[in-house]
């Protein structure tokens, strides 16, 4: 279970400083689904690294299970148990992709177990376990390496950052599946942030938020006709429509 | 017989862990430790001064020669030139490399000039592997000198690999291409310390359809310093690429220059250079894995000079 408890983060502009998250406080339950939406700028990305400890809060609270992992680095959290999908992927020159997923799996995988995780996120393994993580791979195809190497950690608090960004419209469905049978595993909890309605679908917790502020949170059938209606920011409807990449 | 250090040295610059099988010839601290010819591959002394002749039978298929060289004799220094007859129609294998261990306060240095006249219709791979150990205060020197003269139709891979333990360092590579000849270049280098280390490659493409790839990637970290210069000339019909890719840490300093000259209208010419630290997204990235800040630079580090 995560919890965040009034974090605020600001930056440091020219002469004052510009509030990004502004005192946000929820709970990701244990086996639970929670998609935190809402228009570019929000500050959507800024919660997830937050989270993940790439970046520290100002003021507030992060518990994992519990524990005070405010004052925790990166690789800390990542032992305890959060695992961190990039909006942008990285590329590495040299490090292949079954590299990638050994380190992420924290052993040394046979190449049968390897081509599974890739396998889950559509790409066929035989054509990419020994391929480099470099620029020859495409948007989308470091899109689902990156999430395959979550799926390899198999950490109990899963954060994905826009992962239908650059995913084609053909391969979204088992995209959706594969946020499913994460949920089946006990104990995890999946944290997503999107703009795609059929991810809004399928989650048990919808976050607006906006303005680094959280605007409103509940259920998909009370959050998401709220949405569609454009009661909230504009630019909310309009991403709900156009799906894709939208960087924050 | 090698000592135990010696022995050591071989599996590090060669893969070695015994006597390789087919030609080879082993030098330890200044001396020949051991020679073996083969049918195809003949390995004579030098008479006029220190180092090898190695000849090939064209048409001699699937073979390799090993010809390591190790110190482990401190004050040793030594100038050895090492030639290579490679008929036409052959495909070998070529592993060369040296390894000093250096436990005393005199300086050890190995400097090889190996020079290739390859046949046509060849193909060659030629590996060579620098290292060094040693605590003692005396350097590690070793300045190769390499020159390939390829004929037509024939294809040299070369690769050059330098990671550890050398304190000073000056590659000085020459190669020259005939009409349809392909030579391609893969250097890796890591220097740290006080390290210094200049390679230099000259390439001359001299005949129609001929082509040139010369790749380094390098690493230099703590107070090293790397200068990379590597010149592609364009005499013919011809296509050439060179690369510099560089990662810096700590005080480190590297001076890439890529050079290009066009002398044919159908020369097509290409460099790149980059040089940096490790990208902090990269290190982040590995992070969010659970591998700690320094981990995550070795991970880095290890694939870029693979």
């Amino acid at each position: 279970m995560l919890e965040l408890k009034n974090v605020t983060f600001g930056v440091e502009d020219a002469d004052s400083t510009r509030e990004i998250i502004r005192g946000v406080s929820f709970v990701v339950p244990d086996e639970q689904f929670v998609v935190i939406t809402g228009p570019n700028g929000g500050g959507k990305s800024t919660l997830a690294r937050l989270i993940m400890g790439i970046e520290k809060p100002s003021s507030g609270q992060i518990l994992l299970d519990g524990q005070d992992v405010t004052e925790l680095g990166i690789t800390e959290r990542a032992r305890l148990g959060i695992s961190f999908a990039l909006q942008q992927p990285v590329r590495f020159k040299g490090i292949r992709v079954v590299d990638l997923l050994r380190l992420a799996a924290g052993r040394d995988l046979s190449v049968g177990d390897a081509c599974e995780y890739l396998s889950a996120v559509g790409l066929c393994a035989r054509d990419y376990i020994n391929r480099e993580v470099n620029a020859s791979l495409s948007g989308g195809e470091m899109k689902r390496i990156e999430i395959a190497t979550v799926l390899a950690r198999g950490t109990t608090l899963s954060v994905f950052d826009e992962p239908e960004a650059g995913i084609d419209l053909w391969s979204f469905q088992s995209l959706i599946q594969v946020f499913e049978n994460m949920q089946k595993r006990a104990h995890a909890s999946i944290l997503i942030i999107s703009h795609q309605e059929r991810i809004l679908n399928i989650a048990d917790t919808i976050i607006l938020l906006a303005d680094g502020q959280v605007r409103a949170q509940g259920g998909k059938d009370e959050i998401l006709p709220e949405l569609l209606k454009s009661t909230v920011p504009v630019t909310c409807n309009r991403i709900l429509e156009g799906g894709a990449a939208h960087a924050d | 017989m090698l000592t135990e250090i010696q022995k050591q040295l071989l599996a590090e610059i060669a893969d070695l862990h015994k006597v390789p099988e087919g030609a080879y010839n082993i030098r330890a601290n200044g001396e020949a430790a051991g020679r073996n010819s083969t049918a195809n591959i003949e390995i004579t002394s030098k008479t006029d001064k220190p180092g090898i002749d190695i000849t090939i039978r064209p048409g001699t298929k699937n073979e390799s020669v090993h010809i390591p060289v190790v110190l482990s004799q401190s004050g040793l220094k030594e100038v050895v030139y090492n030639d290579f007859f490679v008929g036409d129609g052959c495909d070998v294998v070529i592993v060369a490399g040296c390894g000093i261990s250096n436990c005393g306060d005199q300086d050890s240095a190995h400097d090889g000039v190996h020079c290739f006249h390859i046949g046509k219709n060849c193909r060659v791979k030629y590996v060579e592997k620098h290292y060094g150990e040693g605590t003692g205060r005396g350097k590690r020197i070793m300045n190769p000198r390499t020159e390939v003269y390829i004929g037509e139709g024939s294809s040299v891979e070369m690769e050059m690999v330098q990671i550890k333990g050398v304190d000073d360092t000056k590659r000085d590579t020459l190669a020259r291409l005939s009409a349809g000849a392909r030579l391609v270049v893969h250097e890796r280098l890591m220097t740290h310390g006080d390290q210094r280390a200049e390679s230099v490659y000259t390439v001359e493409l001299n005949g129609d359809d001929s082509s040139a790839d010369v790749v380094s990637r390098s690493v230099a970290r703590d107070r090293s310093r790397q200068v990379y210069r590597s010149r592609i000339a364009g005499n013919a019909l011809s296509s050439g690429h060179t690369e510099c890719d560089a990662i810096i840490m700590d005080a480190a300093k590297v001076l890439a220059i890529p050079e290009l000259e066009a002398n044919c209208l159908d020369a097509a010419l290409i460099h790149e250079a980059a040089i940096g630290k490790i990208a902090g997204d990269q290190i982040v990235k590995l992070m969010t894995l659970g591998l700690t800040e320094s981990e995550a630079e070795e991970q880095i580090i290890n694939g870029f000079l693979r």
